[in-house]
């Protein structure tokens, strides 16, 4: 178990539990009796750790490597699910995953971003920040989902779009844009959830969705806290503020009515129960797929447009 | 005594004053470094004459280029909610913009006017890169989304000059909401059928770029501008190699298929005129007949201002087979063109004229006459126009108090330092 910085004193108890558990000793009850007891004092201190995470220890939770990411989800959630590589004009990006599957009964797309969980799949990934040909690919299986009507599921987690020279060269702000604009127009239900990081453009291009949800410990942002800190505080140290101000956790964002509900996760984050996260997830999903349904094809597109138009006249106070 | 103060003081004064010469009327070109002066960069549209490297202009400077005879009608932004998240860094947020404003007289980085270019109608929104580096938030937002919808009403060709380093970081989530709000604004103007231009200027970068700017029917860009999604720096810093020739410029982006057309600033308003042209008025003006002379006859002395002359631009009702009137009033081979207005539509003047329209071929729209009126006039001009919203505070082309340029304290400004996000 990998933990953070601030889940040190929680290391430290479960650490000494596990000692406790592997003591061969004469006066095992009363071993059993301590174990329970610090167990008891280690989940009273993880809840109330996680009940008050500040915006930057969220940032860190959401980058968790034992988070569970797009192929955790897809292993779980759905049957038959078919990879679709390349855009048709230039490769394939691993960065963006994507295919058909089906979920609890229905044909349907799905797109997200894969981090990756060990060194060579994380490279392999690019770490989830996709190039131009990830961005195209995610359109045309927009266009595909759109061909035979079956609703368009995204799983958002990136650090944000590549910043590199061959990105650059081959239109990484048109794919973006035009990501963008296939997720507005698209003519069947796009439904997004932001699983870790929802990092800028690079999220947004999948996230323009009918309904957008958020995990409990996700985070979403124009820029990362670190990106924010150097620019207007001109300096690294800053970055717990630049993610405190930039109201970047899953609560603010919806109160400012960005996304449409918050999906809790278990006690001590995703991490710890990988089955329960994807679980509650795909609850939420096939509720509103259910609700999405029921409307036309026209319709689904103007709210979705009406949804986007409408954001931005709520501050916080 | 009074010898002195009348004439001996003056004289001193006059002596010492003699050094108060204004400073600005020579310019250093930021890329060759030459010295120019002032009136020689204005006329040259602030391109330098030595190497021809294009000075950033203001919304105003650009509107005043491109609009008919230096004419047009800004209209007012809608108001947006100020300072959502209360975003403090070094400073507020509120008194940043605050501070912007007070500079460079406007409410936000974007500019919306409607006007016309070779007589026709053109809905324009110029990015005020001074203010606070023509960065994207909720106002700038709106701004194109008003300007979509009155490019819609008006049934106008949209043309949007960015200039812009990227979200407006101060506004966090939202700033990055106006990357699907100014995409359904495109959408909303194509879906009418109507041209979407987007004249890429220095620079255009992160989330303006990966949004509306690059998603034009037609894309020029200006010569050099720096453009793309990731700044240079974060770049550098990723990949660790240096950066290829030209990298992120105008030339780079069209050698690589992302831009239609590199346009030299002295010819921009022609070409755009040729581009609108091309892209609205698709079939022939008017059918053409030639008219055997004197096959046709008046019928009697012609009644003062009682038939439609041939150049009046004026829309006639229906199509008038062959006036007799005119033909004969008129003869054939005195006339510059063989074309009669049939269709009804005005004589399209889009070959560059840079006259303005007379006021006689506005007969027909006379609402829309009042952009063509001189600009004094116009000023504190509360008329409603035809669009209905643009009630309006016309301050047309006044001289642009903005000097384009990096400041210290907008954060924004540098799109290098952009984090690729």
């Amino acid at each position: 178990m990998h933990f953070l910085d601030f889940e040190k004193p929680i290391a430290e108890l479960e650490g000494k539990i596990e000692e406790l558990r592997h003591l061969t000793d004469d006066s095992e009850v009363n071993i059993q009796e301590e174990v329970q007891k610090l167990q008891a004092k280690a989940e009273r201190l993880l809840r109330q750790t996680y009940a008050r995470l500040t915006p930057w220890q969220k940032t860190q939770v959401a980058r968790h490597p034992e988070r569970p990411h797009f192929g955790d989800y897809i292993s779980r959630l759905v049957d038959d699910f078919q990879p679709l590589a390349g855009d048709r004009s230039y490769g394939e990006d691993p960065a963006i995953q994507g295919g058909l599957a089906r979920f609890r009964g229905f044909s349907s797309v799905w797109i997200g971003q894969e981090k990756g969980h060990d060194t060579a799949t994380r490279v392999r990934h690019n770490f989830g920040m996709a190039r131009p040909e990830g961005y195209r690919k995610a359109q045309r299986l927009m266009r595909l989902a759109e061909r035979f009507q079956v609703p368009i599921f995204t799983l958002v987690d990136t650090p944000g779009a590549y910043p590199g020279v061959g990105a650059e060269e081959r239109g990484q702000a048109e794919a973006i844009a035009r990501s963008i604009e296939t997720c507005l127009e698209v003519k069947v239900p796009l439904i997004s959830v932001i699983i870790g990081e929802g990092g800028s453009g690079g999220a947004i291009a999948l996230a323009s969705a009918n309904s957008v949800y958020m995990l409990e410990h996700s985070v979403y942002s124009v820029i990362s806290p670190e990106g924010c800190a150097s620019i207007l505080w001109r300096s690294g140290e800053h970055t717990k503020d630049a993610a405190e101000q930039l109201k970047l956790t899953a609560q603010d964002l919806h109160k400012l009515q960005v996304i449409d509900r918050v999906i809790e996760e278990p006690l001590g984050g995703a991490q710890r129960d990988k089955a329960a996260t994807i679980d509650a997830v795909g609850d939420v999903l096939e509720d509103e797929l259910h609700r999405l349904r029921a409307f036309t094809g026209g319709a689904l597109k103007r709210k979705r447009r009406d949804k986007y138009l409408e954001i931005g006249r709520v501050g916080l106070s | 005594m009074s010898w002195i103060s009348n004439y001996v003081r003056p004289k001193i004064r006059a002596l010492v004053t003699r050094q108060d010469i204004p400073d600005d009327l020579w310019e250093k070109c930021p890329d060759c470094g030459q010295m120019i002066f002032h009136r020689e960069l204005e006329k040259a549209l602030r391109v330098c004459t030595h190497c021809g490297y294009h000075l950033r202009i203001g919304p105003n400077e650009r509107m005043r280029l491109l609009f008919d005879s230096g004419q047009f009608t800004p209209i007012e932004l809608p108001e947006t909610i100020q300072d959502p998240l209360k975003f403090r860094d070094r400073k507020r947020y509120s008194d940043r913009l605050r501070e912007a404003r007070a500079k460079a007289e406007a409410t936000d980085a974007i500019m919306v006017a409607h006007g016309r270019m070779g007589g026709h109608p053109v809905v324009m929104a110029c990015f005020d890169f001074s203010f606070m580096g023509g960065s994207m938030g909720i106002a700038v937002g709106e701004g194109l989304l008003a300007a979509a919808r009155l490019a819609c009403m008006q049934e106008a060709p949209l043309l949007v000059v960015p200039a812009s380093g990227g979200a407006r970081m101060q506004e966090g989530i939202l700033s990055l909401m106006q990357m699907p709000r100014t995409t359904v604004a495109v959408d909303m103007v194509k879906e009418k059928g109507l041209p979407y231009v987007v004249l890429l200027t220095d620079p255009t970068t992160g989330g303006v770029s990966a949004s509306f700017a690059m998603l034009g029917d037609l894309t020029l860009a200006e010569p050099g501008s720096v453009i793309g999604f990731a700044g240079q720096r974060v770049i550098e810093a990723t990949v660790r190699e240096q950066l290829p020739e030209g990298f992120q410029r105008a030339e780079y982006l069209r050698d690589h298929g992302m831009v239609d057309q590199v346009v030299d600033r002295r010819e921009l308003r022609d070409r755009l005129i040729t581009l609108f042209g091309l892209l609205t008025r698709t079939t022939p003006e008017a059918r053409i007949v030639r008219i055997p002379e004197g096959s046709l006859k008046l019928d009697g002395p012609r009644v003062a201002g009682g038939g439609p002359r041939i150049d009046d631009g004026r829309p006639t009702a229906e199509p008038q087979p062959a006036d007799t009137g005119e033909a004969q009033q008129q003869p054939a081979e005195k006339r510059s063109s063989w074309s009669l207005s049939l269709t009804g539509r005005s004589r399209d003047k889009a070959s560059g004229d840079k006259t303005p329209d007379k006021p006689k071929a506005e007969k027909a729209k006379p609402e829309t006459a009042k952009s063509d009126r001189p600009k004094d006039t116009q000023k504190g001009d509360k008329q409603a126009d035809s669009a209905g919203e643009t009630g309006g505070h016309a301050h047309a082309a006044s001289a642009d108090p903005h000097q384009a340029g990096g400041d210290d304290e907008t954060p924004a400004t540098d799109p290098d330092r952009r984090a690729a996000e």
